[in-house]
């Protein structure tokens, strides 16, 4: 990095090896500016193409023709229910387990296999929690959870079974960026705070959690970001219904126990992997999509402004 | 550093409802611990009936992988069928993913030292948000802009009519093929290859590289022979979680997989890069809706215990390699 001055000379007197190299790293680095601008550029002029405000306030219908199939306003709503109830779950489990692992960490073998458990479930791919879901949920013990056949068969696809799923994929991104928010606080303020006769308790809670707050925040929109990209889970647990179709007349209980869509599965459905095949409609969404995500990517950028740039990529 | 800072917590007298603030929270950690083993245990038990049925031979390559799965799906209890020979899955997916990481390696490694040290502030400005961006472009989209766009161009333009019929016996080729996945498999895993490379080579002491510089080498020759150099165990950490992050993408590649089960034959010469392939997590995607089917459910279950435990174990191997590298300053 300090080395901005060229103190061995421009590269034009390097050997033509050298200079090749040179050409090459240029290269990938504007390789990677165009395929990112490529996709953005390209889902930008099909959105404003195919994104018409009518369609997001209108419910999808499923019809094969795409001027009758309506629009993504449930699949809106799904993505805003599943976020918010899944990083409601990981949150408070993510940073509880995080304070945990560095102020108290004892019996440390235990503490080592907590770290190790969110290490593998960082590593497990979505599709394989998405399959675990499926099948455990749907015992006959669980029915209360989600949708049931008329002779008690349990399906074991609601939201809520789709957001505590999701919740599992976020929890990583939340443990990690709250230790590492925790591990950089220097040990003088601990010791500040015990000097002035807090307990640990109210130390972790007046000193450690507000100076750890950009980085729970980062892990958060991090995780968020995950939760709303994610097409496997939902596509397997969410039902496969577009609209949000209420499971009992409580109104947020019911739809939570009820099945439904996100953006990402609505995508998929509407393309030609899907049943739909309507590619106006999948264009569209998934442009609002890649906004969502962008929001989310510049809102992690305001919080970790200053620190390391690619240092959350994990 | 928390250990020496409980010392001093002791002298501050405790209360009730400070002594059950740990456990309170180890409690959320133990429960975490005990929802992960209990997913494995499960996966496993699960999967057990297709492995136990099947022995090493699940491993190996034999009849058509298409039929095998039907005669699955197609079977009625007592009389259950388990036979599958999942060599043409577990192909695709090493393939795939072996391949994304070849590419990724070669673009990454450039376009880290590139950031690090021969762009310009404004581009590295740039080129910050637009790694950061490509990482967090949900797999969904890219199998959108596979399907729609990447798929049909290659079938139609790329692919030529000749090359179409002299294989039209064996596999038919539309464009979804190894080229696409491996591709879009390639711009989705490489930015976490950048990012662990370019903090690696953040990280290397400047007194080696100005003392390479003292002696006359010039920039390029620095960075590659020190800073690269130096950075190896971080680079190949990177390409460790990023095999683990291939194997296990199952939307995008069941999008531009074809749905059909074929291993594309390297003997075919160029054809080989057209020809369809379907990873293991693709294949689940594409058979969920089978799983009540209980013998069909086990073999995905059997697909699903593969994925966990090979992309667990690389992990598990690059989170090593980081760690050491920490402790001897390296931050990686």
């Amino acid at each position: 990095m300090s080395a901005r001055t060229d103190p061995a000379g421009s590269s034009k007197s390097w050997p033509l090896a050298d200079r090749a190299m040179l050409a090459l790293c240029w290269a990938a680095g504007l390789l990677l500016v165009a395929i990112a601008a490529g996709i953005v550029l390209y889902m930008a002029a099909k959105g404003v193409q195919y994104l018409r405000p009518s369609l997001i306030f209108s419910h999808p219908v499923a019809d094969l023709d795409q001027s009758k199939s309506g629009g993504f306003l449930d699949p809106i709503l799904g993505t805003a229910l599943i976020v918010l109830g899944a990083i409601g779950i990981a949150a408070p489990l993510g940073v509880a387990t995080a304070v945990w692992l560095t102020e108290y960490g004892r019996p440390a073998w235990l503490a080592r296999a907590v770290e190790s458990g969110v290490e593998v479930l960082a590593g497990t791919p979505s599709i394989v929690l998405a399959l675990f879901g499926l099948t455990f949920f749907a015992q006959q013990g669980l029915g209360f959870l989600s949708t049931t056949g008329a002779s008690g068969a349990v399906f074991g696809r609601s939201l809520f079974i789709c957001c505590v799923v999701l919740s599992l994929e976020a929890l990583p991104l939340v443990v990690g960026a709250t230790r590492e928010g925790l591990l950089a606080t220097p040990r003088h303020v601990r010791e500040a705070s015990y000097a002035l006769g807090k307990t640990r308790a109210a130390t972790i809670h007046r000193v450690l959690l507000p100076v750890a707050r950009p980085n729970i925040a980062t892990g958060c929109a991090l995780g968020m970001g995950r939760i709303a990209g994610d097409t496997a889970v939902v596509l397997l647990l969410g039902g496969g219904a577009l609209t949000l179709e209420a499971n009992g007349g409580i109104p947020l209980l019911g739809t939570l126990k009820g099945t439904g869509s996100t953006l990402t599965t609505y995508v998929y459905a509407n393309s030609p992997s899907g049943e739909g095949n309507a590619p106006e409609k999948a264009y569209a969404a998934a442009f609002l999509l890649l906004l969502v995500v962008l929001v989310l990517n510049w809102v992690v950028d305001r919080i970790a402004r200053g620190s390391e740039q690619l240092g959350w990529i994990r | 550093m928390a250990s020496a800072a409980t010392d001093f917590s002791r002298a501050v007298p405790r209360l009730w409802s400070d002594r059950l603030v740990g456990p309170a929270l180890g409690a959320a950690g133990v429960l975490v611990l005990l929802v992960i083993a209990g997913m494995a245990v499960y996966v496993f038990k699960t999967a057990w009936p297709s492995f136990h049925a099947n022995g090493l031979a699940w491993f190996g390559s034999g009849e058509d992988a298409n039929a095998a799965l039907q005669k699955i799906f197609d079977s009625k209890g007592p009389h259950y069928v388990y036979t599958l020979r999942a060599w043409p899955l577990l192909y695709g997916t090493v393939l795939s993913s072996g391949a994304a990481v070849a590419l990724g390696l070669v673009l990454s490694i450039f376009a880290a030292v590139f950031i690090v040290e021969f762009a310009p502030p404004s581009i590295t400005r740039v080129l910050e948000p637009v790694v950061r961006l490509l990482a967090g472009v949900p797999s969904v989209i890219y199998g959108l802009l596979g399907i729609l766009v990447m798929v049909p161009f290659v079938g139609d333009h790329l692919i030529s009519t000749e090359r179409k019929e002299s294989v039209l016996y064996v596999v038919q080729l539309t464009g979804a093929s190894l080229l696409v996945a491996t591709l879009l498999l390639t711009i989705m895993i490489v930015p976490i290859m950048i990012a662990i490379s370019v903090d690696a080579l953040r990280s290397v002491p400047s007194s080696w590289t100005e003392g390479a510089l003292a002696l006359g080498a010039n920039r390029w020759r620095v960075i590659w022979t020190i800073s690269v150099r130096a950075s190896r165990p971080a680079i190949v950490a990177g390409a460790v979680l990023a095999l683990a992050r291939a194997l296990g993408e199952a939307i995008m590649l069941a999008m531009v997989s074809g749905g059909v089960i074929f291993a594309p034959n390297p003997l075919d010469g160029l054809t080989f890069i057209y020809e369809p392939l379907q990873p293991l997590a693709a294949a689940i995607v594409q058979g969920a809706e089978g799983f009540t089917v209980k013998p069909y459910g086990a073999t995905l279950f059997a697909f699903a215990a593969v994925i966990m435990v090979s992309s667990v174990f690389l992990s598990f191997t690059g989170w090593a390699v980081r760690r050491r590298l920490r402790r001897f300053g390296v931050q990686a």
